[in-house]
Parts: C-alpha cells; sequence; structure tokens
C-alpha cells in the first residue's frame, strides 16, 4: 500500500494516541483476558491454557450469587440515579431561566471531594451515631438508633446514587435542553395537558439522554468495589470485591480474571440489551 | 361567501396589551376578525404581531383586554382548550413520529376507531397533496413537505380558526409563490377562518381578505388589500405597503367638491374632494403620495394623459418586465420613482435623457 504525503502526515499524527489507547486499554485486557486461561501453582502460573477457571467462577454457587447481586444492585442504583436525575435535569432545563450554567456547576460540586471520601461522609451521614440517626432521635422519633441503614445494600445503594446523581444529570439534561419548545406548544396547540404531552413528546425525546445516563451509571457501578466494601457490610459485598480477594489475599489470579472477564461480558451483554430496548420504547412512546 | 356570513365575527379583540416587564409589546388592539376570511397581521419584526397570535391560540395571556372566540371570552383558557390551531414558523414537526402519526397527532384524543382514523389523516394529507406520505419517517421530508404536514396537522382538527405564525418564510421565492396561491385557495375551500402573522407585504396582499398594519404594539390601518394600496391612511403605511413618492403640499383653495393643491414639483392641481379621508380637513394636507405605476416617462412620441412636466432620467434599474427609473423634478432634490411595463418595441431610456413625465391628479393619495 501506498501512502501519499497527506497520509502519512494523518498516522504520525493519531500514532501516539493509538499506542497510548493500545498501552493502556488493550494491553491490560490482553493481559486479563490471557491470565483467565491460566492456573496458579503456588507462587508459579501454569500457562497450559484451560476452562477450569471459568468452570469455577460460573457453577461456585458463592460467585454466582455474588454476581447476580452485584448486578442487582447495580440496577438498583441505576434506576434510583435516573429516576431522581430526571427531576432535576427537567427542572434546570424548563423552569431555569437565568444561571443555568451555575446550577449545573453545582450539581457538579460534589466532586470536589475525593471518591473515597465522599463514600466515609455517608458513613457519617448512615452510622449508629451518625447525623441521620442523631436527628431522628433528636426529633424523638425514634427511641434507639436504626441499624438497618448501614453496612448493608440500601447503605451501597444510596452512596452510589449519590455519587453517580451528576453522570445521569448531566447527558438527560443535554437532551432536554435538544427539545425545540415549538414542538411542546404544537403539542398543547392540538389538545395534550401538560401530563400527555410529557410522556407523548418530552419523554420520548429525552429517551437518548435516559440511555446514556443509563449506561453510564450501570456499567460502572457493577464493577464498583469502595463503596460495598466500606458501607456495605457483609451482605452488601459485589462481585469485585471477589475479584480483588483473589488477585490479592486468595492468591488465585487466574480464577479473579475469569471473574473480571465473565463480569465484563455479562455487562456488556446487558447494555447492548438496554441499548436495543431503549430504542424501541422511543418510537412506541410517541404513538 | 354570503354577506351575512361574512359579517359574523369569529374573533372580538378589545382593547389587548401586553407588557414585559417595561416594555409594551402591545398597546390597546381592538379588532374584529370575521368568519371564514383570511385575515393577515402586518407589520415589521417587533411590532407586536406574533405576541397577539399568541394570545389568540392561548400561549400567552393579555395584560389588560379581553379576547372573544367564537362568542366564548378566553381569558384563562389553555391552548389545548381553544378551537384554534396553529401552524408554526418552524413547522414543529415531531421529530420521532411518522408523517400520519404527526397529521393524527390531535385526533388520537378522539380515540377513533382505527379505519376512520386512518382515513381521516389520509384525507388530510391529500388535501395537502401528500397523499400516501403516511408512513414516512417526518424527518425525511423537504422544507416544503414540513410545512403542508403542518397545515394538514391543524386541518384534521377542523378548527374554529387556523394561525400561521410566517409560515412561508424558511421557503425559497419559487415554492413561496406557489404556497401563497395553494393555500388561498385551500382556505377558500374549507371555509376555515385563517390568520396569517407575516412581514412581507406581498404575501399579505396576495392572500389576505383584510390586512391589520401593525406598528410599535397598534393597528395602524386595518382594511382590504385593495384599500390599503391605494388609500393608505399614514405616510408610514403607505411607506410600508409597496413603494410610494411623498411631495410636500399644501390646499391653496377649495370649490364645488374640489380641492386645490399646490405640490412641490407638480405645481398647482386639483384633486377631487372625496380624495380626502373622512375627518380630515383640507388645511391639514401637508404631504401627498404617488405610486410608481400612477405615473409616467413619456416616451418618444408617445401622448401622455393629464399633467405634464419635465423632468431627468437620473437612474435606471431594468428588471425584465418592468423597469424603475428615478427621475429628478425640478424644485424636488430627492427623485422620484416611476415603474414603466417595458410593452414592445418600449426603449430603456438612458440616466440623463430629457424627458417628460405624466400623471393623473385621481392617482394623488394626500396625507397629514
Amino acid at each position: 500500500m501506498k501512502l501519499n504525503s497527506e497520509g502519512r502526515k494523518g498516522l504520525f499524527l493519531i500514532s501516539p494516541t493509538f499506542a497510548y489507547a493500545l498501552l493502556l486499554l488493550a494491553a491490560p485486557l490482553i493481559l486479563v483476558i490471557m491470565f483467565s486461561f491460566w492456573t496458579q501453582d503456588y507462587l508459579d502460573l501454569d500457562t497450559t491454557p484451560t476452562l477450569a477457571n471459568y468452570k469455577e467462577a460460573w457453577t461456585d454457587p458463592l460467585y454466582r450469587e455474588l454476581m447476580f447481586r452485584s448486578l442487582r444492585i447495580s440496577i438498583m442504583v441505576t434506576l434510583v440515579t435516573v429516576i431522581s436525575a430526571f427531576p432535576v435535569a427537567y427542572y434546570v432545563s424548563f423552569r431555569v431561566k437565568e444561571r443555568k450554567a451555575l446550577w449545573l456547576f453545582l450539581i457538579t460540586a460534589p466532586f470536589w471531594t475525593s471518591y473515597l471520601l465522599r463514600v466515609f461522609l455517608w458513613k457519617v451521614i448512615l452510622g449508629y451515631n451518625g447525623v441521620f440517626n442523631s436527628a431522628l432521635l433528636w426529633a424523638g422519633i425514634i427511641d434507639e438508633p436504626l441499624q438497618f441503614i448501614l453496612y448493608n445494600v440500601n447503605a451501597v445503594v444510596i452512596t452510589l446514587a449519590h455519587a453517580w446523581a451528576p453522570f445521569a444529570i448531566l447527558p438527560i439534561f443535554v437532551a432536554l435542553e435538544k427539545i425545540d419548545r415549538s414542538l411542546l406548544e404544537a403539542a398543547e396547540d392540538l389538545g395534550d395537558g401538560p401530563v400527555r404531552r410529557f410522556f407523548r413528546v418530552t419523554l420520548p425525546l429525552a429517551i437518548p439522554g435516559v440511555m446514556a445516563a443509563t449506561l453510564i451509571v450501570l456499567i460502572p457501578t457493577v464493577g464498583d468495589f469502595i463503596t460495598p466494601k466500606l458501607v456495605g457490610g457483609t451482605e452488601g459485598l459485589m462481585i469485585s470485591n471477589m475479584i480483588q480477594v483473589q488477585f490479592g489475599k486468595a492468591n488465585n489470579a487466574p480464577l479473579g480474571a475469569a471473574l473480571a472477564v465473565s463480569s465484563m461480558f455479562i455487562v456488556g451483554g446487558l447494555s447492548l440489551l438496554i441499548f436495543l430496548g431503549s430504542r424501541r420504547v422511543g418510537r412506541v412512546a410517541g404513538e | 361567501m354570503t354577506a351575512a356570513k361574512a359579517e359574523k365575527p369569529i374573533i372580538t379583540l378589545d382593547g389587548v396589551t401586553r407588557s414585559f416587564g417595561s416594555v409594551q409589546a402591545l398597546r390597546g388592539v381592538s379588532a374584529e376578525i370575521r368568519e371564514g376570511e383570511f385575515f393577515s397581521l402586518l407589520g415589521p419584526s417587533g411590532c407586536g404581531k406574533t405576541t397577539l397570535l399568541r394570545m389568540i391560540a392561548g400561549f400567552d395571556e393579555p395584560t389588560t383586554g379581553t379576547i372573544t372566540l367564537d362568542g366564548k371570552p378566553m381569558a384563562g383558557i389553555a391552548a389545548n382548550h381553544r378551537p384554534t390551531n396553529m401552524v408554526f414558523q418552524s413547522y414543529a414537526i415531531f421529530p420521532h413520529l411518522s408523517v400520519a402519526d404527526n397529521v393524527g397527532y390531535g385526533l388520537k384524543k378522539k380515540r377513533l376507531p382505527k379505519a376512520e382514523y386512518d382515513r381521516e389523516v389520509e384525507e388530510a394529507l391529500k388535501m395537502v397533496s401528500l397523499g400516501g406520505y403516511g408512513p414516512r419517517a417526518a424527518h425525511t421530508l423537504s422544507g416544503g413537505q414540513r410545512q403542508r404536514v403542518a397545515l394538514a396537522r391543524a386541518l384534521i382538527m377542523r378548527p374554529k380558526v387556523i394561525l400561521l405564525d410566517e409560515p412561508l418564510s424558511a421557503l425559497d421565492k419559487k415554492l413561496r409563490e406557489q404556497m401563497q396561491i395553494e393555500l388561498r385557495r385551500l382556505q377558500r375551500s374549507v371555509g376555515i377562518t385563517f390568520i396569517l402573522v407575516t412581514h412581507d407585504q406581498e404575501e399579505a396582499l396576495i392572500m389576505s381578505d383584510r390586512i391589520a398594519v401593525m406598528f410599535d404594539g397598534q393597528i395602524a390601518q386595518l382594511d382590504s388589500p385593495e384599500a390599503l394600496y391605494r388609500k393608505p391612511n399614514t405616510q408610514r403605511v403607505a411607506s410600508f405597503i409597496g413603494v410610494m413618492n411623498f411631495l410636500d403640499a399644501k390646499a391653496v383653495g377649495e370649490k364645488g367638491g374640489k380641492i386645490t393643491l399646490d405640490i412641490q414639483a407638480l405645481g398647482t392641481l386639483d384633486i377631487p374632494a372625496s380624495a380626502l379621508p373622512e375627518g380630515m380637513r383640507p388645511s391639514e394636507i401637508s404631504r401627498v403620495g404617488v405610486r410608481p405605476e400612477m405615473m409616467s416617462v413619456v416616451m418618444d412620441g408617445a401622448k401622455g394623459s393629464g399633467h405634464e412636466i419635465a423632468a431627468e432620467i437620473a437612474e435606471s434599474e431594468y428588471y425584465g418586465d418592468m423597469t424603475y427609473y428615478l427621475v429628478s423634478l425640478p424644485g424636488k432634490d430627492e427623485p422620484v420613482t416611476i415603474s414603466m411595463r417595458n410593452t414592445a418595441g418600449r426603449a430603456v431610456l438612458e440616466p440623463g435623457s430629457k424627458t417628460r413625465v405624466s400623471f393623473s391628479p385621481e392617482s394623488i393619495v394626500v396625507f397629514r
């Protein structure tokens, strides 16, 4: 293949980016996939290809339970995040007339502190002697601190939903901003009240944003391990905590790799389903 | 259209005002729009015509004054409960729906049987010459087709009034001219009252039964297109609709149904007293106006009619069917505009040519 000078220049220009992507994305991924077909032999690695790790990952009830729980928790987190993000995005897009940028800026305010710090903050709020319990005690609503709010699934859902809220608000906001306001007037002019108009025009046209928010929140939360570890207790642990254990204490990197690859495929499949499903919903909702 | 039907008002505007903060968009608009007529709100941008249209549609409420539609006061009635439908400037075609679903959008609420619904949609599409376009996706349509879909979507509702907000402004010239004729024909055949908002005076003249010319939030004149063109009541209306040459003038005598005027560059001449607008005294006349086509440049050998004065061609603009001359008259600094139809064998005069200009006193319009 002969390249003209422009083609060469183009290749030259993309090559650093390409090398960067190869080094930081493809290489670790390939390494993990390779690991998943090997066997840990105490301190050495047996590099004979085997499917034993996958067999264990998919049949052991513990791993299956953790995988299902991870999916369940992240789907809950996604639902809570997206459903609570929609009204916020709607408010900023439709009701705020001035200083929209300031509102968006404030929505990202929690990101000025580190993720770890925010998780610890939730511990402070939800803890046995935490802000929430103290407030309820002080108000006389409860006689002794509630214990079911920390170190369980609920705490994981609350903490993650808070952490990912801006990632859900922003794409929905963008989708709502793009809706031509005369479409809403046209719907009203043709006889729709506010509720019918919302379901026939606003929501279908916001679907791309809702879909983006769903995927943006769902995909990373399946693999989160800090939040479950800090606020999840034992029943709030997720698959990533197990992967971490396998790579660390359990000294079984190949099994950890097989779990990681499996969870990646499951999340990928789920995302694809959501993507295809939402396109259908978008089409049907408008009719 | 019977005379009795034509006189019945479908919309009555009574002292309608609208303020946005300290800005007064409308300063007291009163008018009656008759059932079945093609009514235009014509004016430059910012004159309040769109604000008025949006109030009739129900997207805005008057600050003071009332709007009565079909005998019912409209205060507090939302757009979705008014018997009006709008064709938006941007057309506002729902991008996520097919052409048929766009047209049938307002019909869905009536929960018609499927066959009847489909028939109504197809009928509405046929009315705007888009029969068979139903299954297409809305985003595949051209500008002209979108405009038709927006119209079909309003027609299918069989409203009392269809409101059109500069519906043709986004179309190219040829298509716009074609749509003007089509819209007019459609309006006559369905008999629904149309209210058009436009800044294009030609469009208003072509399409309307009556036109309200608006300036600064008020109606300056409400009349038929012909009356507006021939008898504009102010200089501003006269220069907004078509071209008008203005000449200083004053009345110097009045006798036997004639008024004698002393007009700059044209000299002394008599006009019929009936040319004076009602309620205006001869002493109030300060200027007169003459349309470009009401004067002629006297060509070689041709005989002029009426009055004639010496003149010189300052500039000529050749438009094919017409030539517009800027003609210097002795005693007037600004040249006047005269249009001449380029009939067979008629020469186009060069700038600098000495010539004569003829006009008839009947064509003179007087202003305060």
